[in-house]
């Protein structure tokens, strides 16, 4: 069947819908678009139930796709300095590709990681109830193999022609502005074993996102936490955990996370933050921002019912 | 046991019924397991049980923070430890030798015993499964008698074949996929864990017992296995 196909892989690019749920206890992980707000709207632009099987493209590097039909995409999240053969895509909006065309992604200039959605969805087989792709446990994507997309892969989608949406004006992007990020977190019960001081710390200095950062987690640099724990009996660990390994620098676990961990955790970022996190490249300014969970499950009630 | 019920995410619970990793915590970590389920129903998202807490994880889109911690206070009253008879038994056969085992002799060493003594004391134990994490379908399981206990290697190996069978302090575990791993190595089993892992059955759960079984070369062949030798430190 036709569809896109793969003429150059760049560094990273995944088959990803909303995760695995309800399998941690097999010891699989969540997986799942890391920005799951822009995978979202890229689906609903298209149409498409907001859980559908997208690609998450991180960084561009390169990667280049190739029409073999004429097609209905849509594209949002951070800007790779997207080009439909020689002339530029704005991302967050739908666009069509004739056959023939090439559809590029070059380097960041804004975010990290965008979204692909496809009419339907895209084709991949079903595992545990999702199509998302984790590498480390070689589950999901094209082959089912946790393979990141590879050249001469080719993509197809089982919707028809879609009716494109625009995005509406009051949707915010979890999209780094200028200036420091913020980061909503819910303090968590083990935040007591951590000195006055080190909590003093979490919340009011601008941590560094460092170089280690991955799906897996997100490695964050400044003046090292204390915690009087240095090791816990690993226990179940959610998205967004920050935990405090014996350096002192966070790491906060993200989709790929194993898990269960035995590093002690401060608290968790809300998914939200987990969503402008992913987005965020080495060097990026961000503070945690102490919130308590009913306020935070009201946020993201309202972010869920932008989408219906 | 003493529960509580501690904020550990905008949308997860920890319950914690223990402080230290003991067999006897497995019942009663998987009566809740199945209390928290029952109560939760289809508002449950996740439930991760390990050595001694279980981590809730809920559809905050159906019920509050309150709410999904009265459910839980509430699932947990007049708990009674799930009877023995609900964990099953599981042989798993290994091939014990070098080639696959790097670390046997090291192991045998530091308990002072002969590598043959150290295989039959490692298969002379029914092994408690205290959780599955790390990869899908990992268990940690123990405890490995005293004697034969053995830290982590300093420096973890890159690639550790699927099957293999290894020692980490008292802790024991089969890797069910290549993966990069720092425990002590002693042989290989041919059961497919991931598979049965990645269907959504694993082969065990927490709360059963695994016990080890010595088999030849010859028997691990037959059953599919792969005698490629372990690679070198790298």
């Amino acid at each position: 069947m036709k569809g896109l196909r793969v003429i150059q892989a760049g560094p990273l690019a995944l088959i990803q819908d909303s995760g695995r749920f309800g399998v941690n206890h097999l010891g699989v992980t969540q997986g799942g678009a890391a920005d799951w707000i822009s995978h979202r709207w890229a689906n609903w632009l298209l149409g498409n139930p907001v859980h559908s099987a997208a690609l998450e493209i991180v960084i561009g590097g390169n990667l280049t796709l190739e029409a073999e039909r004429e097609v209905t995409l849509a594209l949002v999240g951070a800007d790779l300095g997207a080009r439909i053969d020689d002339a530029p895509l704005a991302a967050q909006g739908t666009f069509t590709l004739a056959p023939g065309q090439r559809l590029c992604f070059r380097r960041p200039q804004g975010g990290l990681r965008t979204y692909l959605a496809f009419p339907g969805g895209l084709d991949a087989p079903e595992t545990l109830g999702s199509r998302a792709c984790t590498v480390r446990e070689k589950i999901g994507g094209l082959t089912d193999d946790g393979a990141p997309l590879k050249t001469g892969d080719r993509l197809t989608w089982h919707g028809g022609e879609p009716t494109p949406r625009w995005l509406p004006r009051s949707a915010q992007l979890p999209l780094p502005a200028q200036g420091v990020v913020t980061l909503p977190f819910v303090l968590g019960a083990q935040a007591a074993h951590f000195a006055g001081r080190s909590l003093y710390q979490a919340f009011n200095q601008e941590w560094t996102v460092d170089q280690r950062a991955d799906r897996m987690g997100i490695r964050l640099t400044g003046t090292p936490l204390k915690s009087t724990l240095t090791g816990i009996v690993s226990e179940g660990i959610p998205l967004g955990a920050v935990q405090i390994p014996p350096d002192g620098q966070p790491i906060v676990l993200m989709n790929d996370r194993q898990t269960i961990g035995g590093y002690p955790r401060i608290g968790a970022l809300t998914p939200g933050a987990c969503a402008r996190l992913a987005q965020c490249l080495p060097g990026t300014r961000v503070r945690l921002a102490p919130i308590s969970a009913t306020q935070a499950q009201m946020n993201h009630r309202r972010q869920l019912s932008a989408w219906g | 046991m003493n529960p509580r019920l501690e904020t550990a995410a905008m949308d997860a619970i920890t319950l914690r019924l223990f402080d230290t990793i003991e067999e006897e915590n497995m019942a009663w970590i998987m009566a809740a397991d199945s209390a928290l389920r029952h109560a939760f129903g289809d508002a449950l998202t996740d439930l991760t049980p390990s050595y001694t807490t279980l981590l809730i994880h809920y559809d905050c889109t159906r019920l509050s923070f309150c709410e999904a911690s009265n459910k839980a206070r509430r699932a947990l009253d007049g708990l009674q430890p799930a009877t023995t008879q609900d964990g099953q038994l599981h042989e798993i056969p290994v091939w014990y030798d070098e080639s696959v085992g790097p670390e046997l002799p090291l192991v045998a060493k530091r308990a002072g015993i002969g590598v043959e003594a150290l295989i039959q004391r490692h298969c002379a134990h029914d092994y408690c499964v205290f959780a599955l994490g790390f990869a899908p379908g990992y268990g940690f399981m123990g405890l490995v008698e005293e004697a034969l206990a053995t830290p982590r290697l300093t420096t973890p190996r890159k690639r550790v074949p699927a099957g293999s069978v290894g020692i980490a302090d008292r802790q024991t575990a089969i890797y069910p996929l290549l993966s990069p791993g720092g425990w002590n190595i002693l042989g290989r089993t041919a059961v497919p864990l991931f598979e049965y892992a990645r269907r959504g059955e694993p082969l065990f759960n927490p709360g059963d017992k695994v016990r080890f079984k010595a088999i030849s070369k010859a028997e691990f062949e037959a059953a599919g296995g792969d005698t490629t030798p372990m690679e070198e430190r790298s």
